[in-house]
């Protein structure tokens, strides 16, 4: 008796997935319109950001956000016909970005995202809006590195979930300088680095420049970043793959960004004082495919 | 139905297949040593809860109440952070040697409070007529402990404590808190690859998967060897 009721419950929780994939495809045929378009008519957008990275992407205790992204984010949306209060912030982590995109519920993600080959294959990109570089942290009193190759038979960190390490310790496709020798010490995130760096626990922290700045701002004093970057990471504005119009408005939107003057404001507004020299000129677009 | 799809592709899970591997092997290491050690800690603990002597009863007690109120967390963070980095106490000029025993030293002394109060409550299984005997043949405290309670404590509660090592085996997870990378932190850095784009979904079922194979093992052996070792009374 039990198992047929099982079977019966079983039978009915496919019905019902198959009735709901079915509307599910039939609004997707109705709502075809591009972001771009959707933003024009509803004034609302949905756009995902790192609610844990401080002058990125950071929620504050108070449920406010802050950061640079954040200010770029609100910038591209207001060009785009959507107000600020339009704007609903979702957070985006590494984990979820790409099926956000493709499922939908989130409409742009501007989460020190990357433009890499494979991501290319899942997601489509407007930008860069930014094009930060891998560059490395040390304390204050440390004039032992000089650049990233110094950093053989140093202890660096390895943040979790993060892959800048892989970029000193190995050569391509994952990283870039191959340098031997290098002692990884693992930590839970870059605030923990940080923490880690100014106890003596580790030597160095590599990662992007804007990151780095903002730890470097936090605590003035305690750490120098030594201003030898090594790679580009082109930090791109995520959308779903093929909406073109959408790529084009946002690549517009960045564009004035840097020709108004908004951007320098907005990297001064983040970065200044932290040694950090910004690009205030727009980066070169990858192009709407 | 592309999505289902999606959700079966194994393919980037088997691509990073060493790299888990890696991962699951940082996760035993860890765990093997931690039960071993809150094996230990466990069973001086229930000692001292039973002892005769109120400074250890009271030392006891504290204990259990204190690490098993707290935060595994922040136990782990307490030892790398504030012992290992602040207060610079080592266990070896290599960090991650060092980072390695204070992730064992901080999961088994959590996990000891556990197993020092299944271990009383084993104690409380053994008859009070036997304590009783003991000590009318001349036994010490500590002699009837070893010989008399101890040893039919342990056989009661073989089964809560395999729950306790579960449990444990699982809590590996926040090792990174101690600076020590084992499966999950190996995940979440695949997860953010430059060249890892799809098979979110897949490498988390794979990772489930993986944690079944250490943990159900674990509990079939603990229901086994309660059933053959149970005290007939």
């Amino acid at each position: 008796m039990r198992v047929r009721r099982f079977g019966a419950l079983v039978g009915a929780g496919v019905a019902l997935s198959l009735a709901l994939s079915a509307c599910g495809s039939d609004t997707e045929k109705t709502e075809a319109k591009s972001v771009a378009q959707k933003a024009k008519d509803d004034k609302k957008l949905t756009i995902g950001i790192k609610y844990d990275q401080p002058s990125l992407g950071l929620k504050k205790p108070d449920g406010t956000f802050d950061g640079f992204d954040v200010d770029v984010a609100r910038y591209v949306a207001k060009e785009l016909g959507v107000p600020e209060s339009g704007v609903t912030f979702k957070e985006a982590r590494s984990e979820n970005r790409e099926s956000f995109l493709q499922g939908g519920q989130v409409d742009l993600v501007f989460a020190t995202y990357s433009i890499t080959e494979a991501r290319k294959q899942q997601v489509g990109f407007g930008g860069p809006y930014y094009v930060a570089h891998q560059d490395t942290m040390v304390r204050a009193n440390d004039n032992g590195i000089k650049k990233a190759e110094d950093l053989k038979g140093k202890r660096l960190c390895r943040a979790a979930g993060s892959n800048s390490f892989r970029r000193v310790t190995e050569g391509p496709p994952d990283g870039k300088l191959a340098v031997k020798g290098v002692k990884l010490v693992d930590a839970s995130s870059y605030s923990d680095c940080a923490a880690k760096l100014k106890a003596g626990a580790l030597d160095a922290v590599s990662t992007d420049d804007l990151i780095l700045a903002g730890f470097a701002s936090q605590q003035k004093g305690s750490f120098k970043v030594i201003n030898a970057p090594f790679t580009d990471e082109k930090y791109g504005i995520g959308i779903k793959k093929g909406d073109k119009e959408t790529c084009e408005a946002v690549n517009k939107a960045v564009t004035k960004m840097y020709s108004d003057g908004t951007a320098k404001t907005l990297l001064d507004k983040h970065f200044s004082g932290t040694g950090l020299k910004p690009t205030t000129t727009v980066p070169q677009f990858e192009g709407c495919a | 139905m592309e999505q289902l799809l999606d959700l079966l592709d194994f393919g980037p899970f088997f691509d990073h297949f060493d790299t888990i591997l890696e991962g699951f092997w940082a996760t035993i290491r860890l765990a093997a040593a931690a039960a071993v050690l809150s094996l230990i800690i466990g069973t001086v603990l229930a000692a001292f809860r039973v002892s005769p002597i109120p400074v250890l009863r009271a030392v006891g007690t504290v204990y259990v109440n204190v690490l098993r109120n707290t935060p595994l967390t922040l136990v782990l963070l307490m030892c790398s952070l504030g012992l290992n980095d602040t207060l610079a106490l080592t266990f070896s000029s290599d960090a991650n040697t060092s980072y390695y025993w204070w992730a064992v030293l901080g999961l088994s002394g959590y996990t000891g409070a556990f197993v020092g109060e299944s271990l009383r409550s084993g104690i409380n299984t053994v008859p009070l007529g036997q304590a009783e005997a003991a000590r009318s043949i001349g036994l010490t405290f500590s002699q009837s402990l070893r010989m008399i309670i101890l040893p039919q404590a342990f056989r009661a509660v073989i089964a809560p404590l395999g729950s306790v090592f579960i449990a444990m085996i699982k809590n590996t997870t926040v090792a990174i808190a101690a600076s020590y990378a084992e499966i999950a932190t190996q995940m979440k850095s695949l997860v953010d690859l430059p060249s890892f784009a799809s098979g979110t979904i897949p490498l988390f079922i794979g990772v489930a998967v993986g944690f079944m194979i250490l943990t159900l093992p674990a509990g079939f052996f603990s229901g086994w060897l309660a059933k053959r070792m149970a005290v007939a009374r």
